[in-house]
């Protein structure tokens, strides 16, 4: 897709030394990501009617000039809803897999600088977490401590770090044999400089695919945790919550449904799409 | 006698990152007789290998062949179809890998390889390729020929693998076969066996050959005329003997002197009171796996070695892969701890593990590693990867260190712009000196070189060794110098130590290499390095029991 899409600069005259190569499907994800983010952040601003109100007096009603989105099952504006709910959605799974992110990754370098027990320890205790499956473990965590925001990231987040850990773990064990990583260690340097200065920039780029696609994974499980009521409660929603409170009009075509599917579906699919399609940075060695 | 290959006015452009495009072959055009065995020579980069591949028909991804043409027993084929090229390859034109290791498939046994080509174009019943096979490896001088296709490929040395890779290309009876750089990644005394193989092989069938190598000394063994390539354009053609004792170009003057670097000029004992020496190792024993009881560990590299080096002299380590010289660095270096003895550094023990080493300890020992590729962080500027030795011994930021950083480029002879590029855009040997300024940053009295010029090419080598004695004058440094090569170890050490299976055989000075090694595996290490002359292979004679006694294949 890169290549076939890829709105490259290189027709140009004038040869450009450390221009950047960037995808039109790159740009266009990043775009529509912006944009989710901002609705996120401006959403008290721009949602036409309040969130927990109910407007009309029909439910599921049809898209129309008042409700661009249509209503919801109680009569609720739905393009409020889906508004606000971006708040949850993106703000949640991006908290969650940012954590989940960090903390596998550092461990995952850690365990592959160091070695020996450590990594073993870590390794199998880790294994045993990934495991149990996730969906089960989520509503165990949640039903024991009940429902917050923190909660529901940081539950996110143990989920998500087994996987974020091997991966980091497999990558860094390959970079950890090059000899600059030696030529460090042989300096005396210490853990934080190896596994900051000489391992990360090595994985960063893998590193950075795997976030995108944790991420998705991320808001997908917080989309079915919302819809089997453990997720963000009521008046508000995020869109899981949004797909489930509505389900039943299903049967009507009713855009309350259709839409918050809509909105889980570009968010997760342009963020993929983005990490796939990040700008390139063109280095020609032999244009001086 | 008609051509094999004729090739006319070639050219072959290769697109950039940032899709420029980049000339690698120009106008080159020669030609190939029947049986003649052509060497095409010249150092990396220099397009010897596109060149070759572009008789097979094929260009490597991003190449393309956009002017001239490529004739093959009579027909062009540059511009035939794919299918149709293929169809050529096997049964007229083979290929001999650099690496025949990474071109067998671990999976499969030697045999069904082999005899593949035979099965993809159908060339005859598989029995027959069978008995076809057994002969080609008799032919070939391999052990065993008849059983030896049922190993797999990690069952046999890099040797026999390469022989077996050749067997691999003459099974089609090709009127042409390319061999490039079949014996670089060999040891010397294996390098004589896998040359007088494929020169018996092929001056029996009289099949002509492309022999792609940097070496000049191996090219003069096999070859009947060489063809001498620099920037993708011929720089001259002559006939071995010739280019050998008659070189017309200056490049290839140049190619020739760097064969032979200047000896070593050794610096007269100028105190004669027996001085603390720099680096004393006693007694070491090292290896990897669970270490016993008894201090030995489960799989024994290096077996009690003991040297002692001064200031201001240089120790050559040599010996063939796996006899644990870089082991040795790397238990100097405390990188992999030692299981006995003990390493001294002006008289004060170090610690076995570098981890319980003190920085100052650290920075007086340098290590440089052989591939300067991986020895340098990709992902960091020069200037980034000189900084941080400065900053980590002596605390040195801001205007400091970047002055530092310019004197430090300006001691190895690179310019200052250099600074802000990445490893992955400098030359190979700029990447190396850029190895030595990061241990020079350190203010190192020792430098561990490990093969430091093994992969290099010839000119860049000696260049290198410039330096490092120049540095040497400048600095008073030493150097542990470990290589395979003897005439780089003959060019800077003052004395040699020879090792074998993990342990040191002899410590002879490099003057008398050659002539009166006393040790038997050193007198036969030293005769196998080849010569600048065409008839050195053939008039080589080695003892076989010496050669039996030190074959650990």
């Amino acid at each position: 897709m890169t290549t076939s899409l890829s709105l490259s600069n290189t027709q140009k005259a004038r040869p450009r030394r450390f221009g950047y190569r960037i995808s039109v499907v790159g740009a266009v994800s990043f775009l529509i990501i912006a944009a989710w983010a901002l609705v996120a952040v401006f959403a008290p601003y721009i949602a036409p009617h309040p969130v927990g109100d109910i407007v009309d007096f029909d439910f599921f009603g049809p898209m129309s000039a008042q409700f661009p989105l249509g209503t919801d099952y109680l009569g609720r504006d739905m393009l409020s809803r889906i508004l606000l709910g971006a708040r949850y959605t993106v703000g949640i799974s991006l908290a969650a897999v940012c954590l989940a992110c960090f903390c596998g990754v550092t461990l995952g370098m850690a365990a592959a600088v160091i070695g020996g027990w450590f990594d073993r320890v870590l390794s199998r205790m880790l294994d045993a977490l990934t495991s149990i499956p996730s969906k089960i473990l989520a509503l165990v965590i949640v039903a024991a401590v009940g429902t917050s925001i923190p909660i529901l990231i940081v539950t996110l987040a143990v989920i998500y770090t087994p996987g974020c850990y091997r991966f980091a773990r497999a990558l860094a064990v390959n970079i950890n044999t090059m000899d600059y990583v030696t030529v460090a260690r042989a300096r005396g340097e210490g853990l934080g400089y190896l596994i900051r200065s000489e391992i990360l920039p090595g994985i960063i780029g893998p590193v950075l695919a795997d976030f995108g696609l944790r991420f998705v994974f991320i808001v997908l499980l917080l989309s079915s945790m919302s819809f089997l009521g453990l997720g963000v409660q009521p008046p508000f929603a995020d869109w899981g919550a949004l797909v489930k409170e509505n389900i039943g009009g299903l049967s009507f075509a009713a855009p309350a449904v259709v839409f918050p599917s809509i909105a889980i579906a570009t968010l997760t699919i342009s963020v993929n799409l983005l990490i796939d399609n990040l700008p390139q940075k063109i280095r020609d060695r032999s244009e001086q | 006698m008609s051509n094999v290959v004729e090739v006319r006015n070639l050219r072959v452009d290769a697109k950039s990152d940032s899709g420029r495009t980049v000339e690698i072959i120009r106008d080159v055009s020669f030609d190939i007789a029947e049986g003649e065995i052509v060497a095409l020579i010249g150092e990396s980069g220099s397009g010897k290998t596109t060149i070759a591949l572009t008789l097979m028909g094929y260009t490597r991804p991003g190449c393309r062949i956009v002017g001239g043409n490529v004739t093959l027993t009579g027909q062009e084929i540059s511009n035939l179809p794919e299918r149709k090229r293929a169809r050529k390859r096997g049964t007229e034109v083979s290929y001999v890998p650099q690496s025949a290791a990474a071109s067998f498939n671990p999976a499969h046994k030697i045999m069904d390889q082999v005899i593949e080509v035979t099965k993809i174009h159908r060339l005859m019943p598989i029995d027959e390729a069978r008995r076809k096979a057994v002969e080609l490896f008799k032919a070939l001088a391999l052990p065993e020929p008849d059983t030896i296709g049922d190993r797999y490929p990690h069952q046999v040395s890099g040797g026999q693998l390469q022989r077996l890779s050749a067997a691999m290309a003459l099974i089609g009876d090709p009127k042409l076969v390319i061999f490039d750089e079949p014996t670089t990644a060999l040891d010397v005394t294996t390098q004589i066996e896998v040359l007088r193989a494929f020169k018996s092989v092929m001056k029996k069938g009289a099949i002509a050959g492309v022999y792609v190598s940097h070496d000049l000394a191996v090219v003069a063994q096999i070859a009947d005329r060489i063809i001498v390539l620099r920037n993708g354009e011929i720089q001259e053609v002559g006939r071995t003997q010739d280019i050998l004792q008659r070189p017309q170009h200056p490049y290839t003057r140049e190619l020739l002197e760097a064969f032979e670097p200047a000896p070593h000029a050794r610096v007269a004992d100028r105190r004669d009171e027996p001085e603390m020496p720099l680096l004393a190792v006693k007694d070491i024993v090292a290896g990897y796996g669970k270490v016993d009881e008894g201090g030995n560990p489960s799989v024994k590299v290096i077996n009690k070695v003991s040297f002692e080096l001064h200031r201001g002299k240089n120790l050559g380590i040599i010996g063939e892969s796996g006899c644990g010289k870089s082991t040795l660095a790397r238990v100097i270096a405390g990188i992999l701890p030692a299981a006995q003895g003990e390493v001294l550094l002006e008289g004060k023990p170090l610690d076995r593990d570098l981890r319980k080493r003190s920085r100052n300890d650290l920075r007086a020992l340098q290590i440089v590693f052989q591939s300067a590729d991986t020895a340098l962080n990709p992902a960091k500027s020069i200037a980034d990867i000189l900084a941080r030795p400065l900053t980590f011994y002596h605390g040195m930021s801001g205007q400091r260190r970047e002055a530092r950083i310019d004197q430090l480029l300006d001691m190895v002879h690179l310019p200052r712009s250099l600074r802000h590029r990445r490893p992955t855009e400098l030359s190979g040997g700029q990447k190396q000196r850029i190895n030595l300024a990061r241990a020079l940053a350190a203010d190192a009295k020792l430098i561990l070189c490990d093969e430091i010029t093994s992969a290099l090419d010839t000119v860049v080598a000696a260049a290198i060794l410039e330096l490092l004695k120049e540095l040497q004058r400048e600095l008073s440094l030493s150097y542990l110098f470990i290589s395979h090569d003897l005439s780089t170890v003959k060019a800077i050490c003052d004395e040699v130590a020879v090792m074998y299976a993990g342990e040191k055989i002899e410590q002879l000075s490099p003057d008398i290499m050659g002539s009166e090694a006393g040790h038997p595996y050193s007198r036969l290490l030293f005769s196998s390095v080849p010569k600048l002359d065409t008839g050195w292979l053939d008039s080589l004679e080695q003892d076989p029991r010496v050669l039996q006694a030190y074959s650990r294949r």
